[in-house]
């Protein structure tokens, strides 16, 4: 541990880290404009000088020194700040003074060191360099005059995204980043460009010109389009949501976040079910709650509770459900399904369908097995830890499935399950992560089982990962929303009651039963309605979702419903009061308690309450058939990123591209 | 003057072929096995000895560069050559590489031998395809004859030598940009700490060493590390040096001579003197276009080796001399200088990107005196900004000719921005 003074200060730290680290430890604040903490350090924009001793009499770069016993480094000294003010003037000198038109204006690191490091006026009078701007998809929009060249962006995309597209062009004054080629950046990730960039070169193209700042309202929340649970920051202004940016989460996604979910958020605002909606004559026609409910009490009356369902769609959030499920329950039903993709999921196994070797434990894994499986598109977050995995310790990565287009390099086993028998991988800890398509199949029971008998599970090690494709998924099954017994059936169902469901299960419902439906977005599940209740979307209500890895987490409400729509749980409770079965909670709290005392794992919020260890799966004949494909089209996947203009853009462009070439 | 019994590169005119017949006719690869034989130790300590300066401008001790290699471990060492030389004024590895590349060879195998490399790698200039081709020439010759390869010249000690040409680019020639354009990346220095002789070449323990330091190894070796420290001023500035002398010569020429000769006496003696004798004399840039130029008055007394150089703040750096006479628009001078640092600044670095092309922009209206009094020490405080700000010594490099400027002419300078300013008032 070397012992060094930072600013007469005796510091202690652990070795490898450097200057700017330890002055971080000590509350120091460096500035800087190459150092990102999750890329590597190539030192080169010189903002982050300090002088050290012992040493050359000239000032050093913290990003890239390391701590060294015995180093005595000032911060803050004279000759540190003349070094500082000095590049901080070359860096200005050919940046355009254009801050008023530049959407990174008031989140700018060159405009807050710029107070802090710059002269009050120019001293350059020569003529400023203009770089033209480059076209990188439908993601992120450039200004490139305005790059400071801190390849802050090349390296993100060499390292974390995989995409070796950008570079350092040129030498000297006529350095600039570009493709070379022109080209968009084919990345699932490239919204993150907008993140790592220090100045206005690359922002984000649907933000622009929309909002500053300094007039967001800043929520903290959980994303919903995948199963990963990405931390995210969801920025308001008024009742509208104007950006969703990534919020650290080490477990889970680092800094990161992928395209969708930082960019659909446009279709919060399309295609919503602002009011309800009853089927009469055929047509659906607006209502008010009161109608609404009337109706639909009255097309349940005299039923059976054998002759109701109830379906749990990808959106769903765990109080609904839980509420739903009480509800249902309370009729007298128990046909409750929540496993709406047709995935065999074996309920009564918990184990079988989590992610146990955790996100972050994916750093531990000495070799990584996808079983039909595209992280990429299922879990592009998931992905990147795979990716971090390769890159920085060159994990071999095996795939049994479909032939993927991977941001590493892997070695291809076999599309169908004899490739699964036949799989041998000598390896310590190895990583198996069985994706949806590899259980959208009649054998399922017998892939559960094959895969379970590769899996390396001992104390300290559990190698079996199950990848869900829909944030609502994971909570629906931790509270039981599946038929006691057996298999979901549509025999005998006269209504059926959908949460958010939206797939293509929607299409099995018997022709003569009474429809109603739960949700934000007229999509399918709307289409088939015989009554709507409009609800909230994740970002407009506080809701639990548990991801894959079985953690706990809450969104916070950042707005408002939209028009007359109601958080999902609150909906069904005034529900059940009109049909004379009132549910015991009247608040949020009361009902994440009840729910907190069913099902214990929901009372520990941003944990993972592990599961045993159990036998799941039958062994049996497996089908020769090739796994499939669970997400085909990763921008348009669920009601939201469906209604979303950009990701309508990003398919036009990244997607549509890839299936004319495979034709 | 330097007694022909003590000079290096007897063939340093071309006079005879670079064969490696001729080669062993001036007495390379004599015994070379033997010298191998003697030991690791006994090399470096003889380097030590010897006190020979790198000859690629920064002049660092070669024996104490040698004895930071650690020790042999299982990551393979390097050893990498620099032969890209691109320092304006400069051309004496040209010479070596054309007419001594067998003294170049032997020196890699017995400094390999002493850092434990079994690879060497020289990194030619891409302009130098004539001298490219008899350096591979001269590989070939030597691997037929059993001088490279296995058992190289009968040492018991593996090794060989590769030849990579670059793509001429004036940054490569920094050791770190060379070691990253040798892996096949753009060339752009790296941070150091870590040094190469920790993580050099594709991470492993590397030394990287000028042709002309290489080239002078087997000599001293075979005469004697007492011998090579007895030629030259003081124990820190010894042995033989290549001068090249260009500009307002009569003849200008590369020339082996003592270390901390008079430069006046050099160029007299070697050079056929100044264009119009010494009174014509302006000033000469002694050792390449990085180093600061020294006026008439210096140049009268100097003498031409590290410690006296930098005594006038200025450096031997390669011994490249340029001569200017009294003919040279001297802020002209530097501006093309100065052109030249922004052309081949790499562009990662802050100041040097943004910096090198400011202070062209202002040296070329300094030229015309287009300019204030005032922009002059702007200029200055720039050059500061710039100079040691740098991951590698670029920076510095696009700095010292125009403070070397200012230091001696700055009446020139201001005298030109007053002519502009009573002509621009006229019209």
């Amino acid at each position: 541990m070397p012992k060094l003074k930072i600013n007469n200060v005796e510091i202690e730290v652990a070795p490898g880290t450097n200057l700017l680290q330890a002055a971080e430890q000590m509350g120091i604040e460096i500035p800087r404009f190459c150092y990102h903490d999750k890329l590597s350090v190539p030192g080169n924009c010189r903002m982050c000088l300090v002088e050290v001793k012992p040493g050359p009499p000239k000032p050093q770069a913290s990003c890239c020194l390391a701590a060294a016993d015995g180093m005595e480094v000032l911060t803050d000294s004279e000759l540190v700040h003349k070094a500082r003010k000095g590049v901080m003037e070359f860096l200005l000198i050919n940046h355009p003074l254009d801050c008023p038109i530049c959407d990174q204006g008031g989140e700018c690191d060159l405009q807050d060191q710029a107070v802090a490091y710059g002269y009050d006026r120019s001293r350059y009078f020569e003529a400023k360099r203009a770089v033209k701007d480059k076209e990188l998809g439908p993601v992120v929009k450039t200004v490139m005059t305005r790059c400071i060249q801190c390849t802050r962006c090349v390296r993100f995309a060499s390292e974390i995204a995989g995409v070796d597209d950008l570079g350092l062009l040129n030498r000297g004054e006529d350095v600039e980043i570009g493709t070379y080629i022109e080209k968009t950046m084919a990345s699932e990730m490239s919204g993150n460009l907008v993140d790592v960039c220090p100045v206005g070169a690359l922002t984000s193209a649907p933000y622009e010109f929309t909002a500053r700042p300094w007039e967001l309202r800043k929520v903290e929340s959980v994303d919903v389009m995948d199963a990963v649970g990405c931390n995210i920051r969801v920025d308001v202004r008024g009742n509208e949501v104007m950006r969703i940016l990534p919020r650290l989460n080490e477990a889970i996604n680092e800094t990161w976040l992928a395209d969708k979910s930082r960019l659909a958020m446009d279709g919060l605002k399309r295609q919503r079910l602002d009011r309800p909606y009853v089927r009469r004559d055929g047509k659906l026609v607006e209502a008010s709650w009161e109608d609404a409910f009337a109706f639909a009490a009255d097309k349940l009356k005299g039923l059976q509770g054998a002759q109701m369902a109830a379906l749990a769609g990808d959106l769903a959030c765990a109080e609904s459900v839980y509420a739903l499920k009480k509800f249902m329950n309370g009729l007298g039903s128990n046909m409750l399904e929540c496993r709406v993709d047709g995935a065999a999921i074996d309920v009564s196994a918990p184990a079988s369908w989590r992610f146990n070797t955790t996100i972050a434990g994916l750093e531990q894994a000495d070799a990584v097995v996808l079983v039909g499986c595209n992280p990429r598109t299922e879990a592009p977050l998931i992905n990147a830890r795979i990716r971090k995995v390769w890159y920085n310790k060159r994990v071999p990565v095996y795939v049994i499935g479909q032939k993927i287009d991977l941001n590493y390099p892997y070695t291809y086993l076999g599309a169908g399950v004899d490739a699964l028998e036949k799989l041998s991988i000598k390896a310590e800890r190895p990583a198996m992560i069985l994706g949806t398509a590899a259980l959208q199949r009649a054998d399922a029971s017998a892939v559960l089982a094959a895969v379970r008998a590769k899996a390396v599970v001992n104390e300290g090690w559990n190698g079996f990962n199950y990848l869900h494709t829909a944030a609502g998924r994971m909570g629906a099954l931790m509270l039981g929303f599946t038929p006691p017994q057996g298999q979901f059936s549509w025999q005998g169902i006269k209504a059926v009651w959908l949460n958010n469901v939206d797939t293509d299960v929607v299409k099995s419902i018997p022709a003569d039963a009474f429809v109603i439906y739960q949700g934000h977005h007229g999509d399918a599940g709307a289409a088939r309605a015989d009554v709507i209740f409009p609800a909230a979307t994740y970002t407009e209500k506080n809701a639990t979702y548990v991801n894959t890895e079985g953690r706990v987490q809450q969104t916070r409400q950042a707005t408002s419903p939209v028009g007359q729509a109601k958080e999902d749980w609150k909906i069904i409770r005034a529900f059940s009061e009109v049909i004379g079965k009132p549910l015991s909670f009247n608040t949020l709290a009361d009902l994440r308690a009840a729910m907190a005392k069913d099902v214990p794992a929901f009372g520990a919020v941003d944990a993972i309450t592990p599961v045993a260890w159990s036998d799941f799966g039958k062994a049996g004949t497996l089908d020769a058939k090739p796994f499939g494909t669970a997400v085909a089209n990763y921008y348009q996947t669920c009601v939201i990123s469906r209604a979303s203009v950009t990701m309508a853009q990003c398919t036009e462009a990244f997607v549509k591209p890839l299936a004319m070439a495979a034709e | 003057m330097l007694a022909d019994k003590d000079r290096i590169f007897t063939n340093l005119y071309g006079w005879n072929s670079f064969t490696l017949a001729d080669a062993k006719k001036r007495g390379d690869w004599d015994n070379t096995a033997a010298i191998i034989a003697k030991g690791r130790d006994w090399i470096i300590e003889e380097m030590k000895k010897s006190g020979l300066r790198g000859r690629g401008g920064a002049g660092f001790p070669t024996g104490m560069k040698w004895s930071f290699m650690p020790k042999p471990s299982d990551k393979p060492h390097y050893l990498v050559i620099n032969a890209d030389e691109s320092e304006p004024g400069t051309c004496k590895d040209r010479e070596i590489l054309r007419h001594e590349p067998h003294k170049l060879l032997e020196g890699a195998l017995i400094a390999a031998h002493a850092i434990g490399a079994h690879k060497a790698y020289i990194y030619i200039r891409g302009e130098f395809f004539d001298e490219s081709s008899n350096v591979w020439k001269a590989i070939h010759e030597a691997r037929a004859a059993g001088l490279l390869g296995k058992n190289a010249a009968g040492s018991g000690w593996d090794f060989d030598v590769e030849l990579h040409r670059g793509g001429g680019a004036y940054i490569c020639g920094e050791e770190s940009a060379l070691l990253e354009s040798l892996e096949g990346k753009k060339g752009q220095p790296r941070n150091k700490p870590p040094f190469p002789a920790m993580a050099g070449l594709y991470s492993c323990p590397t030394t990287v060493n000028n042709v002309e330091t290489i080239a002078t190894v087997p000599t001293i070796l075979r005469r004697g590390g007492e011998w090579f420290a007895g030629i030259g001023r003081d124990a820190k500035n010894t042995g033989t040096k290549l001068y090249c002398i260009s500009g307002h010569v009569n003849a200008p020429c590369n020339v082996e001579e003592a270390m901390g000769i008079p430069m006046r006496e050099l160029i007299e003696k070697h050079a056929g003197g100044v264009r119009g004798g010494w009174d014509n004399l302006l000033c000469v840039i002694p050792g390449g276009s990085s180093t600061p130029l020294l006026p008439r008055e210096i140049c009268d007394t100097v003498v031409m080796d590290f410690d006296s150089l930098r005594a006038v703040q200025s450096g031997l750096g390669t011994a490249g001399l340029i001569v200017m006479d009294k003919s040279t628009d001297v802020v002209y001078a530097i501006a093309r200088l100065s052109y030249f640092y922004m052309h081949e600044s790499c562009g990662q670095c802050t100041p040097c990107r943004e910096g090198t092309a400011w202070m062209y922009k202002i040296m070329q209206r300094m030229v015309t005196g287009n300019a204030t009094i005032e922009e002059i020490d702007m200029l200055l405080d720039i050059s500061k900004q710039i100079e040691g700000q740098t991951i590698c010594a670029h920076g510095d490099a696009s700095a010292w000719p125009i403070q070397g400027l200012f230091r001696h002419f700055r009446p020139v300078v201001e005298q030109r921005i007053m002519d502009y300013r009573k002509q621009a008032k006229a019209a």
